[in-house]
């Protein structure tokens, strides 16, 4: 077990400071999910006024695309220069390497959101401060499941051919139920009267899909991603 | 749990791709000291075999064995016993020489990491540019640094995949010296290249690959590019 | 022995699928919903059909992935393209059905919701399988894994709103004159379903062996 988090923190910090140095995915994401905020405001804003609940779904369609995004360019770095094979050639743990890998994703992610929540708190006045632990519990549980799901996903599609489309073609499908939970909890949050016990269900949720789908990616991580 | 071997087995390794067939059961035996050389023509199945002896792709049928034992029976730890030197040469660019020999290290769980970091960057003449970041070397000083990387863990088999390309001459005589000394080490170089006449003296097996099969074995190597082309004109 | 069985349980299906319309015009109207209620007795079949292959690919997924039983992978495509056909019969029969009974193309609710979400995702499982390239087979039986599992999360997410869709309690309740004409086509299907099964696992079969001998030319 030591071995196991030890190999994982190694990754992580071997990808921050890979990351910190070029920064091309801090930028890069944030940019984009910026970009797709006021992209869906656009087209969900009427005579000056959001529609309902659209504020709650332009949140969590951005932070599911820049996820994409940053889930394929995060893995294309491995695919470079071939380093995933030096890390499935260590004798390390490969689940560790997966773990590591998905802290990773789950710190860019939470850089993009701690941007687009204000963001979208300020250009659709939504109530962003009134439940911020409800809120946070949301969005934390709601990434989670998102990412690991996502890191498994694009991990085993470094060798496959058009791994570039292939990625959301096969993620979205499965992370419908955290779009779903994370959409309906925040607007439970966000609408005119909140209901915060709703909040509350749909997080319990979460966490259960958590449970289930990291454990199942960390089962099936080597078997898929050995030839 | 850790293991050890002086001698690596292939027995009747093959491996294909649906209809494409890499390697077709190829067989053959080496022993720790040897520096043996796998030649062929382009498509011949040498990274392939490669990918196998290294245990990141499993054969097709066949199996190969360290020492008497098989991949599948050891586990992990026969990673650790293991050193592959690839063609992209496995190095993360925007870090230091000597931060992607720190992750190596630790990733290995080496006692010693920061020891064997210093150890590689005199070995690879890399000191005063420990702290630069990769991806401003040169082929040359990256393809050293590569190799330090493989060996950072002591590994019992080394397996290199074209190591010479794109070196000039006193890198690959640098390099030539390298696996020598490796050699007189006790451990066994496996080297697929091109580069015949860098590798001429040097080897001590021959294997010689063909569309997936092993066409031939000899010992020794002088005079090898003009053997190379008789056994690649007879088969 | 795949092959043999294939003849007799297609032929079997066809004269089942002959006799349905007969039956299926005996059987009595439904009260409320006149005669397009009996498009169900086309939809529910390839419904529930569709649900027992996509369970069966996502077992078959995990034999083949851990088990590492190359059969099984042959199963798993057959089922997962069985999916997507006796899905797509659902999808436009459901639709079809729903307009004239409810008024309504299309509901957001849990059953409809799950089953689009899962013929999504054995489409995806195709597609991967297509355009993936080399080894794509062992990243496509991870994907029906997480289909599998992921099938009662899209369910108990959109049950929180209200439901259009008859409970499944409108089955075991039926008057035996629309029970058999049910029964009759849900015979028919799955023989039918078995039968392709069948032969496309045959074809799986072959496919391989053609490789094998390809592989063992080139030997000499």
């Amino acid at each position: 077990m030591n071995g196991f988090l030890r190999v994982a923190l190694l990754v992580v910090r071997k990808d921050l400071t890979v990351e910190v140095r070029s920064r091309e995915l801090i930028y890069t994401t944030l940019f984009f999910a910026v970009a797709c905020v006021l992209v869906f405001a656009f087209a969900f804003v009427e005579e000056g006024r959001a529609l309902d609940d659209a504020a709650a779904g332009i949140l969590w369609v951005s932070i599911a695309f820049s996820g994409t995004l940053a889930l394929g360019r995060t893995f294309e770095r491995e695919r470079h220069a071939e380093t995933l094979r030096a890390l499935l050639l260590a004798p390390a743990d490969r689940p560790a390497l997966y773990v590591g890998k998905l802290v990773g994703i789950l710190l860019l992610m939470a850089l993009t959101e701690a941007v687009l929540v204000p963001l979208v708190g300020l250009l659709f006045q939504a109530p962003v401060l009134a439940y911020p632990v409800l809120l946070a519990g949301l969005l934390v549980t709601g990434t989670l499941g998102y990412a690991a799901v996502g890191t498994l996903f694009a991990a085993m599609l470094i060798r496959a051919r058009s791994r570039d489309v292939m990625l959301p073609i096969l993620l979205y499908p499965i992370t419908v139920p955290v779009i779903i939970a994370g959409v309906r909890g925040t607007a439970a949050l966000f609408q005119p009267e909140p209901n915060p016990d709703m909040a509350l269900f749909w997080i319990a949720l979460l966490v259960f899909f958590d449970v289930v789908f990291v454990t199942l990616s960390l089962w099936t991580f080597e078997p898929l991603m050995t030839e | 749990m850790s293991l050890d071997f002086t001698a690596v087995t292939a027995v009747d390794v093959s491996r294909h791709y649906g209809r494409r067939k890499a390697l077709a059961r190829v067989s053959f035996e080496c022993r720790a000291g040897d520096i043996v050389g796998l030649l062929g023509p382009n498509g011949a199945g040498k990274s392939t075999l490669l990918s196998i002896l290294a245990t990141l792709v499993a054969p097709s049928s066949g199996h190969v064995e360290y020492g008497g034992r098989r991949s599948s029976e050891v586990g992990a730890a026969l990673r650790a016993r293991l050193g592959l030197l690839g063609h992209d040469l496995y190095l993360y660019p925007e870090l230091t020489a000597r931060e992607n020999l720190r992750f190596f290290a630790r990733l290995y769980g080496l006692a010693d990491a920061d020891g064997a970091v210093g150890r590689g960057l005199a070995m690879a003449g890399l000191v005063e540019r420990a702290d630069d970041q990769v991806q401003g070397f040169s082929r040359g000083m990256r393809q050293r640094l590569a190799l330090e990387r493989a060996l950072l863990h002591a590994p019992r088999l080394l397996l290199l995949d074209e190591p010479f390309t794109g070196l000039d001459q006193a890198s690959a005589a640098a390099l030539v010296a390298r696996l020598r000394g490796l050699q007189a080490e006790g451990c066994l170089v496996l080297v697929a290249t091109h580069d015949l006449d860098v590798v001429d003296g040097l080897l001590t097996r021959v294997l010689y690959l063909r569309s997936g099969r092993l066409v031939e074995t000899t010992d020794g190597s002088a005079g090898l590019r003009e053997r190379y082309r008789r056994v690649m004109q007879t088969s | 022995m795949l092959r043999k069985a294939v003849v007799p349980v297609l032929g079997l299906s066809m004269v089942l699928f002959v006799a349905a319309p007969i039956i299926i015009h005996r059987a009595p109207y439904e009260a409320t919903m006149g005669l397009v209620q009996k498009i169900f007795y086309f939809h529910v079949p390839a419904a529930i059909l569709m649900l027992l292959l996509a369970i069966t690919c996502g077992v078959l997924s995990a034999v083949f992935l851990f088990g590492k039983k190359q059969a099984a992978d042959w199963w798993a495509l057959a089922t997962a393209e069985l999916v997507v056909l006796f899905g797509s019969m659902a999808m436009v029969t459901g639709p079809l059905w729903g307009r004239k009974a409810w008024g309504v193309w299309w509901e957001w609710e849990p059953r409809l919701t799950s089953s689009l979400m899962l013929y999504m995702i054995f489409v995806a499982y195709l597609l991967l399988r297509r355009f993936g390239g080399p080894g794509a087979e062992k990243l496509a039986a991870g994907m029906a894994l997480f289909g599998m599992a992921n099938v009662p999360f899209v369910y108990i997410s959109v049950n929180v709103w209200r439901t259009l869709h008859p409970k499944t309690t409108v089955i075991p309740n039926l008057v035996p004159p629309m029970a058999w004409p049910l029964w009759l086509c849900f015979t028919a299907f799955l023989l039918l379903a078995l039968a392709l099964l069948a032969m496309r696992v045959q074809l799986e079969e072959q496919r391989a062996r053609v490789e094998s001998l390809y592989l063992a030319a080139e030997e000499d």
